[in-house]
């Protein structure tokens, strides 16, 4: 069997398995757990509207803490934008996604995407430079951050170079890139990176409980 | 009888110029890759050249590599070279039949030991040897007993290159590629369904000027013609860059001429010389008259999925496969948080 062949048959399978069984685990295994008791009255009724404000009013910084955050703030909003971006808008991309789950989208002509990579893969850089030299960054750093970033850098880097080739054959390098995307899969339910959709579930709940006890949200 | 005149008398008889000669030998060092210091030596070489002899297999194919080589719309150079080489053997062009094919056969390897060339098209089945005889002889015998002495072998299409459509899955036949069979001599794929017409008279042409067989990739294939995938030369590649596609055979994009990725062009991973040699003397090729690229001179060409699936379609099964893996993540978190109430539970009561 080629390369590719293992990239885009079995290799993808797997992780794509992985990825789909590990995200229903995590996400069931949170919201099933029972809530604690809580003896106090409530001061407000903290439904599904307390969580969506919270949702929303944290994903900016709060001016308090704006203008010591705004490297990692700014930084990490490009990463993301640009990681959406890559991964939704390339043509290639919309197609793999309309295989899997029958639609389709307009996507970005190449030589965006190809300058969105570029970008999100020196923000990338940007901001592990920074976990690795900040004090406070570094000490509660673990093997956790550093394999999260390879393995979500690792499709970047590795698509940038397909249409660059350095000599190397095209199925090559898109079996490699396949291949880092199928590690990605994997890691992402059962790392850090499970933040991907487990970061409005926790601001959410965060927002209900903080609205029953009458904080400001 | 053997034929002693040059490949030149034979061409200077059959009417061809010495500019068409010369503007044949310069393109056939361009397609080789070779420097235009060559061209003379090239012209020189086949001018002097003896008619080489040249065996011509059969096996399990559809005759399309023969007629994609015999059938252009007027005579080209390429084909008069073809015409002008001691075919000594070919089923579909000889005019024998029968024993006295079979006498020519044997012949042809006896009088040029070691020097003759086996083209082959067509796979070998070994499932049973009676699936594909010629005079009684099964494929797998009549291929060891002529390549035998031969100077090398050239497996003419993808059949012979690398199995093929009877290769294909099932394999109901047991098929297998020439190299699979021949292990202790050189062998050159040309593969494609069919072969370029040029790229087979250039690679002949090459081993009757320096007596040497072309660089080869992993596959077997002479690197001048299969160095570059169809997309790195394709004249549609800036609208892939740009994003355009056609999405169907007749839209607007298709009457643009926009990119067929879409439409499921395997350009990206195929090796092959139809963007720059072209076909019917350079007229066009596959993409050029609209039609995605099938991917015909890579390995299992037929079984790469859907002709009309784009490439980067998944193959990771189907829904069902994707239906139970969400079971199985819903139970191992049911499971994972029963086991954490229980210990809640267990907690809250021992106070």
């Amino acid at each position: 069997m080629e390369l590719l062949d293992f990239a885009r048959g079995p290799a993808l399978q797997f992780g794509l398995y992985a990825f789909v069984i590990g995200t229903v685990w995590r996400l069931l295994g949170i919201l099933l757990l029972a809530a604690k008791p809580d003896h106090s009255a409530p001061r407000k009724r903290g439904g599904i509207l307390a969580a969506l404000k919270v949702i929303s009013s944290r994903s900016v910084t709060a001016r308090e803490f704006r203008q010591d955050t705004l490297y990692a703030s700014v930084l990490g909003y490009v990463l993301h934008i640009g990681l959406f971006v890559i991964v939704f808008l390339f043509v290639p991309h919309i197609l793999f996604f309309k295989g899997l789950i029958g639609l389709e989208w307009p996507g970005l002509p190449n030589n965006v995407i190809y300058f969105v990579g570029v970008i999100t893969a020196g923000v990338g850089v940007a901001l592990l430079l920074r976990r690795m030299t900040h004090p406070v960054l570094k000490l509660i750093s673990n093997f956790d951050d550093y394999f999260s970033w390879v393995v979500t850098m690792a499709p970047i880097i590795t698509g940038l170079i397909i249409p660059i080739r350095f000599g190397i054959r095209y199925e090559t390098l898109l079996a490699i890139h396949i291949l880092s995307i199928a590690v990605l899969l994997t890691w992402l339910p059962f790392g850090k990176l499970a933040h991907a959709f487990l970061v409005f579930f926790s601001r959410g709940t965060t927002g209900m409980v903080l609205e029953r006890r009458g904080a400001k949200t | 009888m053997k034929d002693e005149r040059t490949l030149g008398e034979v061409l200077l008889a059959k009417g061809v110029s010495r500019r068409g000669f010369m503007k044949y030998c310069s393109a056939t060092a361009s397609l080789l890759a070779l420097p235009p210091a060559m061209v003379p030596r090239i012209a020189s070489a086949l001018e002097s050249a003896r008619r080489p002899s040249v065996i011509w297999l059969s096996f399990q194919e559809c005759t399309g590599c023969t007629e994609s080589l015999t059938r252009s719309s007027s005579p080209t150079l390429e084909g008069l070279i073809f015409d002008s080489i001691s075919l000594d053997y070919h089923h579909t062009l000889q005019a024998a039949s029968g024993d006295a094919a079979e006498a020519a056969r044997h012949a042809a390897m006896e009088e040029n030991r070691g020097e003759y060339l086996v083209l082959v098209d067509g796979s070998i089945p070994l499932g049973n040897p009676g699936y594909s005889t010629i005079a009684g002889i099964s494929n797998v015998d009549m291929l060891k007993e002529t390549v035998a002495d031969a100077a090398a072998v050239i497996s003419v299409g993808s059949c012979a290159a690398f199995g093929g459509i009877p290769g294909a899955n099932p394999n109901p036949t047991g098929a297998v590629a020439v190299n699979e069979l021949v292990k202790d001599m050189p062998v050159v794929n040309l593969p494609g369904c069919p072969p370029i017409p040029t790229v087979i008279t250039a690679v002949l042409a090459q081993f009757l000027t320096f007596g040497q067989l072309p660089d080869l990739d992993h596959y077997g294939r002479p690197r001048a013609f299969f160095g570059q995938t169809i997309h790195d030369r394709c004249y549609r590649r800036p609208f892939y860059e740009q994003g355009r596609f056609a999405e169907t055979f007749d839209d607007e994009g298709a009457r643009l001429g926009w990119c067929l990725y879409k439409l499921g062009c395997r350009g990206p991973i195929t090796y092959n010389a139809c963007a720059t040699v072209k076909w019917n003397q350079g007229t066009s090729f596959p993409i050029e008259s609209g039609h995605p690229c099938l991917g015909c001179s890579e390995p299992g060409f037929w079984d790469e999925g859907g002709f009309y699936q784009p490439i980067s379609t998944a193959r990771i099964g189907g829904g069902t496969a994707l239906g139970t893996a969400v079971a199985a993540g819903a139970a191992i978190g049911a499971a994972a948080a029963a086991m954490s109430r229980r210990r809640q539970a267990k907690t809250i009561k021992e106070g």
